[in-house]
């Protein structure tokens, strides 16, 4: 996994709520037996028409929304425990996602897979939609060491909460398997006390 | 100190606690399909590492799979694949897989109950979110990332962040003609599709305690529907003679024991939950959705929302929620025409929902306009359907039975709505395109399925 510190980035607005993960990547495209290829079909229903053809007025189609910051409506990653969803939104190339609620299991896998989500206040977030609908180049700088991120447009900043443990993983590019395979010993008691 | 039922499985199995971190919890028993798992196998290749403890692991391909000719090859090629991947996985590693045309091939959450795999007081996970279901047992049951699949398989633990607690109490008698899946739509209409993000929920009361094993697994399996991590129900003498004498069922003294240790698995009378609710349970009627997600629900003869009921924050996503569907705000359903009806799924695939369906159904014609899908959750389903005589009443009806599967639940096999049409479906989602790219869903319970498939349209089961 890649280390993750700080970024500063425009972001890709997406103003819905509960986007859920059957929209980030429809079942259909769960077929792969790798983890790569999904960012090219991220919201693929959204994104594509029948043909296949880029629907102009999707997001993701306009090129005057472009970085590694995607801005979602509250209860984002509702849905289906998909981990491809972390690896579609991975693999387009965000780094961040910003919302003011995610669901449990789609935040644990964007976190297992570098992805950074961000709570913020339902202030916040209709601030910073405002701030991107008016000015497109409006960016974030998300500060992991510090927990923070700040609008640059409006300099308003807020600090997100996140466990020392996973900001750990996260800053170093290390993940879970490793602290558990270290704990093999602690394991196998488990199981002899437990039997 | 007093405990509740989550607190008491969950404290059993933590290993290790990270410091301002995690805790590290022991995974009892491990499902895997075919979707969710194959890059975890490959992650175990490229660290070099073997599964720590294969007996505790059990593989069904569900989510691929076709509910026509499963003797054939599929047809397929990428869907083959990972079916085929699964059943490489299951060699290499030497697990135990149910595969295609194995009699105990089915939905894995219809299967792990089915067997006994499936006990009170364990911890079970599967890279699905709806492994909620095995919670009905009084175990605590949740869905997880494919990269969690591969921490159980490296190590048998894994790392999670401790819920918060939630009581629903239902208190009275349900009415007639109101089923264990209008329990949970009520409920997630109630507490919305994000209401319960961050609990385990535990549902309590008499109308809880009434139902049988198979509705328990109905409502539990709902819960990710709110987006609670799971959802269980106290084991009782319903549960315990569910469990006894299944194939994977301890057995003997093991038995005894094991009993004695499930009659400890109930909330303390005095235990603190983070956050309770009760409902009215005579309050609940035959439910039906009419949006794209789970939580826009309403009782069959009501009407959708207008949109000044709507928050001015939520207004965007209704109006783009009611367009996909084809419906107005302030609308009635009841009455209108549907193009097909889906009987499955972890939800509603079970024994009962069949019995529920043909009772219904016997006597009765389906109707021409619909297109109905039949599908058992797994092939001890389909076998005791034909034992009962169910099959036949149902092909006197006019439907057919299909082969077990996840099917039309999500539509990764052929079984797809076509876009613009309308589904009345007993599965657990009505996202936009789950069933098909543009296809329109309406959720429901078994009986308004059976009323929807005679009538041709949105039925009150009562009338």
């Amino acid at each position: 996994m890649e280390k993750f510190q700080t970024i500063t980035s425009t972001c890709v607005p997406l103003p819905i709520e509960n986007v859920d993960t059957d929209q980030i990547i429809p079942a259909r495209f769960l077929k792969a037996t790798t983890r790569e290829g999904f960012g090219d079909n991220l919201f693929a229903d959204w994104r594509y028409d029948k043909a296949g053809q880029p629907i102009s007025n999707f997001v993701l189609n306009n090129p005057t929304y472009t970085g590694q910051v995607l801005v979602g409506g509250k209860n984002f990653g509702s849905g289906s425990s998909r981990e491809h969803a972390a690896w579609a939104i991975a693999g387009y190339g965000f780094k961040v996602v910003v919302s003011s609620f995610f669901a449990d299991i789609f935040k644990g896998n964007a976190l297992n897979n570098g992805v950074l989500p961000v709570v913020v206040s339902e202030k916040f977030l209709a601030d910073l939609f405002a701030a991107i609908n008016s000015d497109a180049k409006t960016t974030v700088t998300v500060d992991l060491v510090k927990q923070t991120i700040i609008n640059n447009a409006s300099g308003a900043v807020e600090s997100f909460d996140i466990n020392s443990y996973k900001k750990e993983c996260l800053v170093n590019g290390l993940d879970d398997i490793d602290y558990l395979l270290s704990k093999k010993d602690k394991i196998e008691a488990w199981e002899a006390a437990s039997i | 100190m007093s405990k509740t039922l989550f607190d008491k499985i969950w404290d059993a199995h933590v290993v290790t606690a990270v410091t301002d971190g995690p805790t590290q919890i022991y995974i009892d028993r491990h499902f895997c399909h075919e979707v969710t798992s194959p890059q975890a196998f490959d992650g175990l290749r490229k660290r070099g590492l073997k599964v720590f403890r294969p007996e505790k692991t059990t593989l069904s391909p569900d989510h691929n799979i076709p509910t026509l000719n499963q003797d054939k090859p599929i047809q397929d090629p990428i869907s083959k694949n990972q079916v085929d991947t699964l059943t490489k996985n299951a060699n290499d590693f030497g697990l135990t897989l149910y595969g295609l045309g194995h009699e105990k091939n089915g939905i894995i959450h219809v299967i792990g109950p089915e067997n006994g795999l499936t006990q009170p007081g364990m911890t079970i996970v599967c890279g699905d979110s709806h492994t909620s279901t095995h919670g009905a047992f009084g175990a605590i049951a949740f869905g997880i990332g494919t990269s969690e699949v591969e921490m159980v398989l490296a190590s048998q633990c894994i790392l999670q962040p401790r819920p918060k607690t939630m009581r629903i109490n239902y208190n009275g008698k349900l009415k007639p003609g109101v089923t264990a899946k209008d329990i949970a739509l009520y409920t997630i209409s109630q507490l919305t599709t994000g209401g319960a993000t961050g609990y385990f929920v535990e549902y309590a009361g008499e109308a809880i305690r009434n139902l049988s094993m198979e509705e328990r697994m109905t409502v539990c399996n709902l819960s990710i529907e709110m987006g609670a991590r799971g959802g269980m129900i106290a084991p009782d003498e319903t549960t315990f003679a569910y469990v006894k004498g299944r194939e994977f069922a301890p057995k003997g003294e093991a038995w005894d024991k094991a009993l004695a240790y499930w009659k400890t698995l109930q909330s303390d009378d005095d235990a603190k939950f983070d956050r309770e609710i009760s409902f009215d349970a005579a309050a609940i009627e035959p439910w039906i959705t009419y949006g794209t997600n789970p939580g826009m629900g309403m009782a069959i003869g009501g009407a959708i929302p207008t949109i000044d009921q709507i928050d001015d924050a939520s207004r965007i996503s209704f109006e783009k929620s009611l367009n996909y569907m084809g419906f107005k705000a302030g609308e009635k359903l009841e009455g209108k025409q549907i193009d097909y009806v889906f009987l499955g799924s972890c939800t509603n695939g079970r024994i009962e929902d069949f019995r529920a369906f043909a009772a219904f159904v016997k006597g009765k014609k389906k109707a021409a306009n619909v297109i109905v899908w039949l599908v058992p959750g797994s092939w001890a389903v389909e076998k005791q359907i034909r034992e009962e005589g169910l099959d036949k009443i149902l092909v006197e009806a006019g439907f057919e039975l299909r082969q077990p599967g996840c099917s039309a639940c999500l539509a990764m096999n052929d079984d797809k709505v076509p876009a613009g049409k309308y589904a009345l479906s007993t599965s657990n989602r009505n996202f936009e395109g789950r069933q098909g790219p543009g296809a329109r869903t309406i959720l429901a319970g078994p009986l308004v399925a059976a009323a929807a498939a005679v009538t041709g349209k949105i039925t009150d089961p009562r009338n």
